[in-house]
């Protein structure tokens, strides 16, 4: 189980003839982003409703907490006014801070709860903040089904010629 | 012999399986031949990218050029024939002040028009395949040619607003986006496209241009107030001619400094309206948010107060460029394909089968020829930019000039689904979608069906998409055999 999941973004590439779910952008707090929490039906049947949430959730508080504007935002933004935002070519943006933190979070969620479901979170940064993508990873089971086919083939190859060595010695 | 000769073509089968998930026959040569691209190569809008990809801006820059020219000659002009009069006569400080306004001038120009001002990157053909068919399945599939309208209503704060289905990007635009037509791309907190500073302006540069034009009204100002100090105090000594005669340079740095303060004074108080608003120029000129549209009409975005919606404007928290130009094109994420003769079409190195979703939508589509000629000669005049720097200075304030490089803005919203009606009904005779039309369908780049079924031939590559085509299917048929 480890080895077939030890490398996600091979999976990643190889599941594009997969089915994508996409959760959609929430606009009803204003132009902050936000995800939609509704429980899209056709993972039903993958995930439990519970943990979906959850994972969602917790994107929103983080994407909250990069676009909020707090005391310390506006600190970042003074300073790097007065040095004319040279000051960012040796930091980083609190914004982007929080965007890693979200790239770690996503790739945990797929490690731990995703993945062994079969699904895998896109991070919603590479497809321009518009949507959150599930990927229905439908590869494995073919991996597993091919594996199982191969080794009845082998058992039956070896079956035969066995039997055709009795036969053989027989005549 | 014969369980080999079973195993054979079943071992066949199984290979061409297994290549099916890394990567097709077809596709590792390909990937092998063709270097690795950035994104900016493949960027689809109608923008200009420099330095490997690090500087952004619209095509026609040329406006921008001239913009440059005269703030760097009147600046000088400034620094080298009246500074050392008055740096000796009043105080040194005055070159040093008027230095670093100029830099920050500079500085704050060069970062609107160099940054990516919040370009949406275009939606995927899976995204844009699943959005089709949330469409249909929301309003019914209809049948026919007509398509449904496409727009979608939430509620912010109390107010409703309409989110509207762009069909160059393929997405529902945000709240507050906009299309430009011009770099044909939807930007986020779409203010306006700007010709003097080459670029759009929008959420990410928003605040570098207040403070560019903030910064420009103070030194056009100080040159302004410096230079006729020079003259005055010369005057007094050598006689009004005489000092015309020692600096005529003084009396061309009037000119252009009179000429702009007007306008650039002007657009600095309307954007600090803006700003204190929470609004956009776009949003001002349709009067999304006037009390005269309704009483219970109010803009749901700002703060409440003006301190407030300042401080989010200039000091809020500056969001990611979303667009990731210098990162590589990955082959097996579908990445819209680059325009070539302007189409702006989608396709992928592999999964033609999304392109089968997504090919009914695409046949509809408007296709966007680039047509350079027409458009150049509006974009000087228009905008709300107009009257910024000294073309004869248009004091009149944007709200009165035609916004004819900005979209979205002209059409009220009840004509628009007619519009889109009518556009989609003719046989791809119009070039620019009804959202992004800022002027009368007269205006409009068209071109004969004829020529749009050419550049489409001269597109495609029939013989790799075939075959790139058939070993998918190949791939689909032994996955779904198992």
């Amino acid at each position: 189980m480890a080895t077939e999941f030890h490398n996600l973004q091979e999976l990643r590439h190889s599941a594009s003839l997969a089915n994508k779910v996409f959760l959609q952008r929430d606009y009803s707090d204003g132009t902050t982003c936000r995800f939609q929490t509704k429980f899209p039906s056709e993972l039903e049947s993958r995930i439990e409703r519970p943990l979906f949430e959850d994972t969602v959730k917790r994107l929103n508080i983080y994407y909250a907490e990069a676009e909020k504007m707090g005391g310390q935002s506006y600190l970042e933004g003074c300073l790097a006014c007065a040095t004319a935002y040279l000051i960012f070519l040796c930091m980083e943006t609190r914004y982007e801070k929080v965007l890693k933190k979200i790239g770690r979070y996503i790739q945990e969620q797929n490690e731990k709860i995703y993945a062994p479901r079969g699904l895998l979170i896109t991070d919603p940064i590479e497809r321009g903040m518009r949507v959150v993508s599930f990927q229905l990873l439908l590869l494995l089971c073919v991996c597993v089904r091919e594996r199982q086919t191969k080794k009845n083939k082998d058992r039956d190859e070896e079956n035969n010629i066995d039997r055709e060595r009795v036969n053989s010695t027989h005549v | 012999m014969l369980q080999l000769g079973v195993a054979e073509p079943m071992r066949e089968c199984e290979y061409s399986q297994i290549s099916t998930r890394s990567s097709t026959p077809m596709e590792t040569p390909y990937k092998k031949r063709t270097p690795k691209k950035r994104k900016w190569q493949a960027f689809p809008g109608r923008n200009k990218f420099y330095c490997n990809g690090r500087i952004m801006m619209a095509r026609q820059t040329g406006v921008f050029y001239l913009t440059l020219v005269l703030i760097l000659i009147t600046s000088g002009l400034f620094f080298t024939f009246d500074c050392p009069f008055l740096s000796v006569q009043l105080t040194p400080a005055i070159p040093v002040i008027g230095g670093v306004l100029f830099v920050f001038v500079l500085g704050t120009l060069f970062r609107t028009s160099f940054s990516d001002p919040g370009v949406l990157p275009r939606a995927t053909p899976d995204e844009a395949a699943d959005l089709e068919r949330q469409i249909d399945v929301a309003n019914g599939s209809s049948s026919g040619y007509r398509p449904p309208p496409r727009t979608k209503e939430v509620v912010i704060n109390g107010q409703t607003v309409k989110l509207k289905y762009c069909f160059t990007c393929k997405i529902f635009r945000p709240p507050r986006a906009s299309h430009c037509s011009l770099c044909d791309n939807c930007v986020e907190r779409f203010d306006h496209h700007c010709p003097w500073v080459g670029n759009c302006v929008g959420k990410r540069n928003y605040r570098f241009f207040y403070m560019f034009i903030l910064s420009l009204s103070f030194l056009t100002i100080f040159i302004f107030a410096f230079v006729i100090t020079h003259v005055i105090l010369r005057s007094h000594r050598q006689g009004f001619l005489n000092t015309l005669k020692d600096t005529p340079a003084s009396v061309l740095e009037v000119v252009v400094c009179f000429f702009s303060v007007w306008s650039i004074v002007g657009l600095s108080g309307f954007h600090t309206y803006l700003i204190s608003s929470n609004q956009t120029t776009n949003e001002d000129i349709k009067g999304s948010w006037s009390s005269k549209r309704g009483k219970d009409n109010y803009n749901p975005y700002s703060h409440g107060n003006i301190f407030t919606n300042c401080c989010a404007a200039l000091c809020g928290p500056l969001p990611p460029s979303l667009i990731d130009r210098r990162g590589f094109v990955q082959s097996d994420t579908p990445q819209p394909t680059p325009p070539t003769n302007g189409i702006t079409m989608y396709g992928s190195t592999q999964s033609q089968s999304h392109m089968a979703a997504a090919t009914p939508l695409m046949q509809s589509e408007p296709v966007i020829l680039t047509d350079e000629a027409s458009l150049p000669g509006r974009t000087s005049l228009g905008g709300p930019c107009s009257g910024a720097l000294p073309l004869g200075g248009q004091p009149t304030p944007p709200t009165s000039t035609p916004n004819l490089s900005c979209d979205n803005g002209m059409l009220p919203t009840r004509n628009d689904h007619s519009e889109a009606h009518h556009h989609m009904d003719g046989v791809h005779h119009h070039f620019l979608t009804p959202e992004e039309a800022p002027s009368p369908p007269g205006m409009l780049p068209c071109g004969s069906p004829l020529g749009h079924s050419h550049t489409i031939q001269g597109f495609y590559n029939p013989a790799s998409q075939d075959s790139l085509h058939e070993d998918s299917v190949r791939g689909l048929v032994k996955l779904s055999s198992v």
